[in-house]
């Protein structure tokens, strides 16, 4: 091993070292299951309106008081995000006892602010861990609908929060929150220049941060170009293309582990664009290895590599139906770039789009069969959303500069995209019926979002 | 060439020096009382040193130029080769990958400058403007390199002295966001990878 190798290593190595800290710190033991006895309704016709406020410090610690204030707010964003509880704003609180315990809660007093779901929370320290109570409660009832113990490791209270907010989408909505997902993306945010090239040219490195932006990390610190980070389906690699070695090709970071895999190692040829299957144990991808942009599929090793498609012509950002027997990519066979759909196996091709220009199909989950994609509309790009059964397409951000890139959130409800739309490239989220636009990222580029399942 | 200017300077200075120490005593009128005249060492100096420098100083501009310039020749990195390259880029039509007349001017000219360079190895980049998406944006550019490639290989340069490699619209060469830039954006760019 060279010393630029075993260097390279070793930082990749610290850097994943602080991630696996960061997320075995995060990972909370289950010490009772949720119990649930109630769904909290609002008025007819209405959201049930929920209150946060700050969590119940039981020990004086500057940890817990930070914790305390941190969770609160962490978990009324969480629950805001769905856009199913109306949140009742957190600066209206003041006027109601805070609470001494989850047993003297002031019900009345929410109910006059017009509550119907109240979740409270105590915080203690003990050693270098919290334990963690909560309770939401139906405030007409005052009764509990979800109650929960967890200990977590004092380093990440935001987690705390993701997890009970998760918790109650799952147990009143029986909706999948996402509050635990994270988003990858690349950034050019250290503006380092790239060395060896005459042209000064910026390096972009791949980064991860948590569904709403918080707690932005880069994964890889190789100071090349790397684009288009894929997230394998379990959330714990993270596929990408590098030009590390000069030229474009595949590699994989195990982030909780440390490790790198080049499964192609390529001389030559150059592969871009990594796409899981949904099981995790392919990688569908274009190469130039027969001549020009073909899609393929390899095992995660790059065994077995598969051509799927077969055309003069340009086949390109490969993408996997949820089933995992249809990859749908972008050709330009028909003189631009247009959405096309394949079995696995190449066959039953079929077109999808009929857009003057399209790429980068993003395929949702279920429950909704709906392909995001970015079009051209006049100089600029846009995200759009296909109907696969009906074909009805609807636009969802309108010529604010160039919009693209969507990745879907596991539960099909949202979208992470990018857009000059401030100026520089930055990082947005918006729901799946256009609504709810929210800004992640604000320093340097940022671009290529990947959202975790 | 370094030394003779050095030697030279110095006796320019050395002579400045000397003349200027003999204006500063001359220019030293008393103003409030008498000031003893200036010892007279430094007035003997002066005129002695003049005369003597010439033939001397001009003795290391004997250096030989023509090693010099061979070593410097050898040691032309790639870095300076790419910063002043024979080889120019090529440009293309907005969503466009075919060779137009004027790059193929272009590229018969760099060829010629590939066939005088025998050994070099070169990598062909291509690169888009960024109204495309960034993914297609990789195939177009690709295709762009490789029909810069095609075109050399048909000119007689042998296909396993250029690589190609596509940046998609990564690295614009001017970031500006107007048509002039767009055009400069969508082009073969040439880098010589090995001499």
């Amino acid at each position: 091993m060279t010393r630029t190798t075993s260097r390279l290593v070793l930082v990749l190595a610290t850097v994943s070292a602080a991630l696996a800290i960061a997320v075995h710190a995060a990972r909370l033991p289950e010490q009772q299951p949720p119990a649930v006895s109630l769904t909290i309704t609002g008025e007819p016709g209405s959201l049930p309106r929920y209150a946060v406020p700050d969590f119940i410090a039981l020990s004086s610690d500057a940890d817990t008081l930070d914790a305390v204030k941190t969770i609160g707010q962490a978990l009324w964003d969480d629950l805001s995000f769905e856009r199913e509880f109306d949140m009742i704003p957190r600066d209206t609180y003041a006027s109601i006892p805070a609470a001494r315990s989850l047993a003297g809660i002031p019900f009345d007093r929410w109910r006059e602010l017009g509550a119907d779901a109240l979740l409270v929370g105590t915080v203690e320290k003990r050693g270098d861990a919290f334990r963690v109570e909560v309770r939401l409660f139906g405030v007409k009832q005052k009764q509990a609908a979800y109650s929960r113990e967890l200990t977590a490791a004092a380093t990440n209270p935001r987690f705390v929060a993701h997890t009970i907010a998760d918790e109650i989408f799952q147990t009143q909505l029986a909706l999948r929150g996402v509050a635990r997902t994270k988003i990858a993306f690349v950034s050019d945010r250290e503006g380092l220049r790239l060395t060896g090239t005459v042209e000064s040219r910026v390096v972009k490195e791949v980064y991860i941060c948590d569904y709403d932006g918080a707690n932005q990390r880069p994964l890889t610190t190789n100071r090349t170009l790397n684009i288009n980070p894929t997230w394998s389906p379990d959330a714990r690699s993270i596929a990408y293309t590098s030009y590390r070695r000069g030229i474009p090709d595949i590699f994989i970071s195990n982030i909780y582990q440390g490790t790198m895999e080049n499964p192609l190692r390529s001389r030559v040829e150059e592969n871009f664009l990594p796409a899981w299957s949904p099981d995790g144990t392919r990688i569908a991808f274009q190469s130039n290895r027969d001549g020009n942009a073909e899609i393929y599929v390899m095992n995660r090793d790059g065994s077995g590599i598969r051509r799927v498609t077969s055309h003069p012509m340009s086949d390109t950002t490969p993408t996997w139906s949820p089933s995992g027997n249809q990859i749908a990519f972008t050709s330009d066979r028909s003189g631009s770039p247009q959405i096309y759909v394949v079995d696995v196996d190449g066959l039953n091709l079929r077109l999808l789009t009929r857009e003057s220009y399209c790429d980068r199909a993003t395929w949702s989950p279920a429950p909704y069969n709906e392909i995001a994609y970015a079009a051209r509309t006049g100089g600029g790009l846009d995200i759009f959303v296909l109907d696969v059964a009906t074909r009805e397409r609807r636009q969802l951000t309108f010529g604010e500069g160039i919009s693209e890139s969507p990745a879907y959130a596991a539960n099909g409800r949202h979208i992470a995209f990018s857009s000059t739309r401030g100026g520089k490239s930055q990082l947005y989220t918006i729901e799946r019926t256009g609504k709810d636009v929210r800004l992640l990222t604000r320093i340097g580029n940022n671009q290529t979002p990947d959202w975790s399942k | 060439m370094r030394s003779r200017l050095t030697l030279s300077g110095l006796f320019i200075l050395a002579t400045l020096l000397v003349l200027s120490a003999g204006a500063c005593t001359k220019k030293t009128p008393p103003v409030a009382r008498p000031i003893p005249p200036p010892p007279p060492v430094t007035t003997a100096v002066a005129p002695a040193r003049p005369p003597a420098p010439a033939e001397p100083v001009k003795e290391p501009a004997m250096v030989p130029t023509a090693p010099i310039t061979e070593d410097r020749v050898g040691a032309v990195t790639l870095d300076e080769i790419n910063r002043n390259s024979p080889l120019k880029p090529v440009f293309f039509g907005y969503d466009q990958t075919d060779i137009s007349a004027d790059a193929q001017r272009i590229l018969d000219a760099n060829a010629e400058v590939l066939k005088k360079n025998a050994t070099w190895v070169i990598t062909i980049e291509g690169h888009c403007d960024e109204r495309g998406t960034a993914e297609y944006n990789l195939a177009l550019a690709e295709r762009r390199a490789g029909a810069a490639r095609t075109y050399l290989v048909s000119l007689g340069i042998a296909g396993d002295r250029i690589r190609t490699v596509s940046y998609g619209k990564e690295f614009p060469f001017d970031p500006a966001h107007t048509e002039d830039a767009w055009a400069k954006n969508r082009r073969g760019h040439f880098v010589v990878t090995q001499k």
